[in-house]
């Protein structure tokens, strides 16, 4: 079952790689903000594979959860300070 | 139960493979953020639920409850904002026949 987990993290870290292109890509401000976000969940379920992977999801799942609350708010802050700037 | 831990870990990357396909074969911003807050949390929640049925009835799964939880609350909710910004900011929605961004 291990190998199974670990092929599911190195699989959502290909599938990651469109999100990384929306991010270097643009064309908007607000499509980088966008691949972020879904480059940052994408790193928390394979945060938590990982966990599983280790045999210390006690652990995983705390750092898991935290990095899920940066990121949202993250996505939260940049949207407010992009909706003042004119459009890019 | 392995075969239901497996059908929910293939499902999940099946939603989370149909988001990424969205990311680059959608033609703007908007339509780009609909790939992400739907396809990207369900696949999430999926997941997540594969891992926690795996894990058993612990402190631990119960966690993993929360992150999916919490992601079910809060992917939507910062598409919505950044959907607002967007929007507030001046970014015309993308129409029929003009050029992919």
């Amino acid at each position: 079952m291990t190998a199974t987990f670990v092929g599911a993290a190195v699989l959502l870290l290909l599938l990651g790689l469109p999100y990384l292109y929306r991010l270097a890509a643009g064309p908007t401000p607000f499509d980088r903000i966008l691949g972020l976000n879904g480059l940052t969940s994408k790193t928390t379920v394979v945060l938590v594979l990982l966990g599983m992977v280790f045999e210390r999801l006690d652990m995983f799942v705390d750092i898991a959860l935290g990095y899920a609350l940066l990121s949202f708010v993250s996505s939260l802050a940049a949207a407010r300070y992009f909706e003042r700037l004119p459009r890019a | 139960m392995i075969a239901l831990v497996l059908l929910l870990l293939a499902s999940g990357l099946l939603f989370h493979a149909a988001a990424s396909l969205g990311m680059i074969r959608l033609p703007d911003f908007f339509t780009r953020l609909h790939a992400l807050s739907k396809a990207e949390t369900v696949g999430t929640m999926l997941t997540l639920a594969a891992v926690a049925l795996w894990e058993g009835a612990s402190l631990t799964s119960l966690k993993v409850g929360f992150v999916a939880v919490f992601f079910f609350l809060g992917n939507p909710g910062a598409a919505h904002a950044v959907a607002r910004a967007a929007l507030r900011a001046g970014l015309p929605p993308w129409r029929a026949g003009q050029e992919p961004s």
